[in-house]
């Protein structure tokens, strides 16, 4: 049990090191680095209180607490991941209106060098 | 308009096009590179097209949404989308655009299984529209004979919807049950469909599972999609 949460701090402060680090070399956005920085924090934060491990191992109704711990960090990381899925999505339906506009921008463009007029509206 | 959406389409694009301006001298056609590897946008705009390249591929739906934005943005009335790789025969475009006009229907598909023979389509994709088939006409309430047709005409109204909103993947299936939702109609016409001038087909034997899955999500996902606080099924 002991091995078991100081390798989850462990792995908290690599995370929170490693993402601080990505921070400052402009590689991660501050905004989409909250999530990983809420994960690590909160695994720190259980690895380290086992009181705190005990309530929450109470409240979802497993009193087994390694097994609530890393039920705990599982959630978060689905949490970060389903977060990052929403905001790929979004940036992908950007990125293909950004595509869209810039190929019917470069065909007005053309068309107005090329020819007087557009295509008639039939 | 004519819309014709492209990816590496260089050995069949220019006959296509011939066709159209032989048949259609009238019709505007635009051809929607979706950044092809060979000379896709060179033979098209040789043959007499005008081009719209994407800077990246976007896909079937990303590339067809492209040619609705432009058609929308242009005014068009009508826009009837057909293959670059001669699967769709020109000679048919006429009277989809004459039930277009005729018939109120936001949306008419050229369909190879109404009167036609339904040569021409891989097994795999035999079976993906018999599936489709029963498993729309439990959604749509009205049976579709070939749901996967990409030969159809849309009027403007299904063009604004269109140019706003298209599924990126796969988009025919998906696009009737937008068109569904909005209360919209569409028909179908007998059309009779020739084999690929040159090419292959994207949806190979392999990717049908995927593409099963993949529309059966999109389809349900349109079912459940909110639409503001009034639904206007």
């Amino acid at each position: 049990m002991d091995r078991l949460l100081s390798i989850i701090a462990g792995v908290s402060l690599l995370l929170i090191a490693v993402v601080l680090l990505n921070i400052r070399r402009a590689h991660i956005r501050v905004e989409y680095s909250v999530s990983w920085l809420g994960a690590a924090v909160s695994m720190l934060a259980l690895s380290q209180s086992p009181w705190l491990l005990t309530q929450l191992g109470h409240l979802i109704g497993v009193n087994n607490q390694p097994i609530a711990l890393l039920l705990v960090v599982g959630a978060l990381f689905l949490i970060v991941f389903f977060r990052f899925s929403v905001i790929i999505s979004e940036l992908k339906d950007a990125n293909i209106a950004l595509t869209q506009k810039v190929a019917i921008l470069e065909y007005q463009i053309n068309a107005l060098h090329e020819k007087p007029q557009a295509p008639s509206r039939k | 308009m004519i819309l014709i959406p492209a990816f590496n389409e260089e050995g069949a694009i220019a006959t296509v096009i011939g066709e159209l301006r032989q048949r259609h001298p009238e019709l505007p056609i635009l051809v929607v590179d979706d950044c092809s590897a060979d000379g896709t946008r060179t033979v098209a705009l040789e043959a007499g097209a005008d081009v719209i390249s994407v800077p990246y591929h976007l896909g079937l739906g990303g590339c067809v949404q492209a040619g609705y934005r432009l058609a929308f943005d242009l005014g068009f009335q009508y826009v009837i989308r057909l293959d670059g790789d001669g699967q769709h025969d020109p000679a048919y475009v006429g009277l989809i655009r004459d039930t277009l006009r005729t018939s109120g229907a936001q949306m008419v598909i050229g369909s190879r299984y109404v009167n036609g023979d339904g040569k021409h389509t891989s097994v795999a994709r035999g079976i993906g529209i018999v599936f489709f088939r029963w498993f729309l006409a439990l959604i749509l309430r009205k049976e579709v004979h070939d749901p996967t047709s990409g030969f159809v005409g849309v009027n403007r109204e299904a063009l604004e919807v269109f140019a706003r909103s298209f599924p990126l993947e796969y988009p025919e299936i998906e696009a009737l049950v937008v068109l569904q939702r909005l209360t919209f109609r569409f028909e179908e016409v007998p059309v009779k469909m020739r084999a690929r001038m040159a090419g292959v087909s994207t949806i190979t034997a392999v990717r049908s599972f995927y593409y099963v899955l993949h529309v059966l999500l999109g389809v349900l996902v349109n079912i459940l999609k909110y639409q503001g606080s009034k639904r206007r099924i």
